[in-house]
């Protein structure tokens, strides 16, 4: 109790507040744009807050992050044309619903059920911290040497149909995070007697390059759109009061992104899928699903919100990054000496207390947000592609210059800008290359480390949670190859089920 | 394209799970994998200067070990990822899709003169005049896009350099500026 009350006196600071309302409100304008996710801002803003107190620019990442998807659900619904990838799913059930002329009721039960389902998690995961804090400890080196393993697996079985893509991409990041000095034998590795090699390839160069400048790469180059839409006119309070109507299935969308959030390398689709098909099974209007389902819509909406404070679990306890944007916020940690891992829920909780307070206060500060501001927001969707992509470029520049002034950094960036934008195009995931590069270096520290204190191959596995990470470890590949043999004899033509929900690289 | 995402009945829920994830191939798959693994196989010839064995040290401490393992992971991943795009059916579109790839090195050009430009004539005029000229160059010829160029490029200096105090240097520019306040003003806002 009295880190959480230490941990709101952390928070009662004017900065970490101002960051919040930034963070929220601009997270939800930015979640709103089609072709800028949180990811993008994230990039273009990291350099920004290392500046910054930690909490104050993490807030601020934080915000945008827990509200982008806020914003994404209104185009979604209104133009059928997902904010943020992680809205692709709101699409199936909120346009239609607008087709039918309930374009208000829509809205009303998204946000209603983005609000639930991120408060929810954010709720157990303050009653879970006091056992997280007693379980992380348990976490020595190869432990979290196995959790990152398990990471790079799951983030490559994840992408089903393209997995030796994604094993590809997630063993180039780990070979770029190995470029440069090696930082204990002092030899060079991969740097083809180039000097600026040397210091290696920095991560957020890298993401930079792989979201935003691709992304303002991917818009200028494609025909110009600019998104028409109308109105929305009634009272948006009653409207988002109707997801209790729905209570079962919002809260049920609440627990499937804690658990899917928690679990590095799954994330919002499974965790959007898990609460859909649920919400489906138990309907009593199945078919109604696809079709303007409201029960869809908020299955769908209060996983993804989920999702979020989940995602901080295997960060602050493990300083295991699950995806691509606690990825990118490992970074805001690592640059003000801030180690994410056992020591931080032991000697900092209410630091970890202050990060879920936060979490909380930026879902109500986006609600309130949303009653006045949906028609403010369609005004901002209707700016032009192209023209948003040269806002994002100009952005970009600053995200990547601004590191340690160097050209190099950008030509880097502007390479894997180019990269990112052919992986978009082959629909392929940019996120392995982001989680290798972060796991690649963890489980290279942590492998040494643990071996140490090794003496058999099955030493490493005789404590409970190293085991237990081995066997999954081990159930997942064979529970690939499995599914893989089992579709096989279904025998479904390759694209007999094609679709977009998954295009996580143009968060 | 969206076809499918929810199956009737006569399906499996594993089959659907898995479906969630499935990806699907587009034009120019076997160009992508053609190019990793010509890529991966380049880092693997080259990995005997590169990488560094030490004598006396573990396997798993070793300079090399890392590289090694991801260099050959990216060979065996990427081989078998061209071995399924040679046996797959070719998808029409190769070309315009290359040449999309290729049509977007255009602006990667852009982006790396804005870098170069930035250093000499400063921050705030080379944001001003690269959005100005990329504005035009996109197509776009009525005067509110470029006043909202302008004032984009206004808002970003101001937030970025003025308030964020990022390092961006002042343009070679400024010191022809008379010494006394607008300079010193222009060193730090603009």
């Amino acid at each position: 109790m009295g880190d959480f009350v230490s941990g709101l006196g952390l928070l009662a600071d004017p900065a970490v507040l101002f960051a919040l309302l930034i963070g929220s409100v601009g997270g939800v304008v930015i979640g709103a744009i089609p072709g800028v996710g949180a990811a993008v801002a994230i990039a273009i803003l990291l350099p920004a807050t290392f500046a910054l107190e930690p909490l104050v620019g993490l807030t601020m990442l934080l915000g945008i992050y827990g509200s982008s998807m806020y914003g994404g659900s209104l185009p979604a619904i209104l133009i059928n044309t997902p904010g943020t990838a992680v809205n692709a799913l709101t699409t199936y059930d909120g346009y239609p619903m607008t087709k039918r002329g309930e374009a208000l009721r829509a809205l009303g039960l998204a946000y209603g059920a983005s609000f639930v389902g991120g408060v929810l998690s954010i709720v157990a995961l303050i009653l879970l911290s006091p056992v997280l804090a007693k379980v992380a400890p348990l976490f020595g080196s190869r432990e979290i040497f196995l959790a990152a393993l398990l990471g790079i697996v799951l983030v490559v079985i994840a992408h089903r149909g393209q997995t030796l893509v994604a094993g590809s991409l997630a063993a180039f990041g780990i070979l770029i995070n190995t470029v440069g000095l090696e930082p204990v034998r002092y030899t060079q590795r991969f740097t083809f007697g180039q000097d600026w090699l040397s210091s290696g390839v920095d991560l957020i160069v890298v993401v930079l390059g792989l979201f935003a400048l691709s992304q303002a790469f991917v818009l200028l180059t494609d025909p110009e759109r600019a998104p028409t839409t109308q109105r929305v006119s009634g009272n948006m309070w009653a409207a988002i009061l109707g997801v209790f109507k729905f209570k079962r299935i919002a809260a049920s969308g609440g627990g499937f992104g804690v658990l899917m959030g928690i679990i590095p390398g799954v994330g919002e689709f499974t965790a959007q899928f898990l609460s859909y098909t649920y919400a489906q099974k138990t309907s009593k209007d199945p078919d109604a699903f696809g079709k303007g389902s409201p029960e869809g819509l908020v299955a769908s909406e209060s996983a993804n919100n989920a999702v979020p404070a989940a995602a901080m679990i295997p960060l602050l306890a493990l300083g295991i990054p699950g995806e691509a944007l606690t990825a990118m916020m490992l970074s805001v940690f690592y640059v003000h000496n801030v180690v994410p891992g056992p020591g931080l829920f032991q000697n900092q909780m209410d630091f970890v207390y202050a990060l879920y307070v936060a979490m909380i206060l930026l879902n109500v500060l986006v609600v309130v947000f949303m009653l006045f501001a949906s028609n403010l927001l369609i005004q901002i969707i209707r700016i032009p592609t192209r023209f948003l992509g040269v806002m994002i470029l100009t952005l970009s520049f600053v995200g990547v210059y601004s590191l340690r002034n160097s050209v190099i950094d950008c030509a880097i960036a502007a390479g894997f800008g180019v990269l990112g934008l052919v992986l978009k195009r082959q629909n392929l995931p940019v996120v392995p290359i982001v989680l290798g590069m972060v796991l690649g270096g963890i489980m290279e520290v942590k492998l040494r480390a643990a071996m140490a204190r090794v003496d058999t191959p099955l030493d490493f596995v005789s404590r409970p949670i190293a085991a237990i990470l081995a066997i999954v470890i081990v159930l997942l590949i064979i529970g690939h190859f499995v599914g893989l043999i089992r579709e096989k004899r279904v025998g479904l033509a390759e694209d007999a089920h094609d679709h977009d929900i998954h295009d996580s690289q143009t968060r | 394209m969206r076809r499918g995402f929810l199956m009737g009945a006569d399906v499996s829920r594993s089959q659907t799970f898995q479906d969630l994830f499935k990806r699907y191939r587009r034009p120019g798959d076997f160009v992508i994998s053609l190019m990793s693994f010509v890529f991966a196989l380049v880092l693997l010839a080259t990995m005997p200067e590169q990488v560094e064995w030490v004598d006396g040290v573990a396997l798993y401490a070793q300079p090399a070990f890392w590289p090694t393992v991801a260099v050959i992971a990216m060979v065996v991943f990427s081989g078998l990822h061209l071995f399924g795009a040679m046996v797959s059916e070719r998808i029409r579109g190769r070309t315009q899709e290359i040449l999309y790839w290729l049509r977007s090195l255009e602006f990667a050009v852009w982006f790396i003169a804005y870098v170069m430009v930035v250093p000499v004539i400063g921050y705030l005029p080379s944001t001003l005049l690269f959005t100005a000229a990329l504005t035009f160059r996109l197509g776009y010829r009525n005067w509110r896009y470029f006043a909202g160029a302008a004032v984009f490029s206004v808002a970003v200096v101001v937030i970025f350099k003025g308030f964020l105090q990022v390092k961006i240097p002042a343009g070679d520019i400024y010191s022809l500026l008379p010494a006394g306040d607008f300079r010193l003003f222009a060193m730090i806002w603009l």
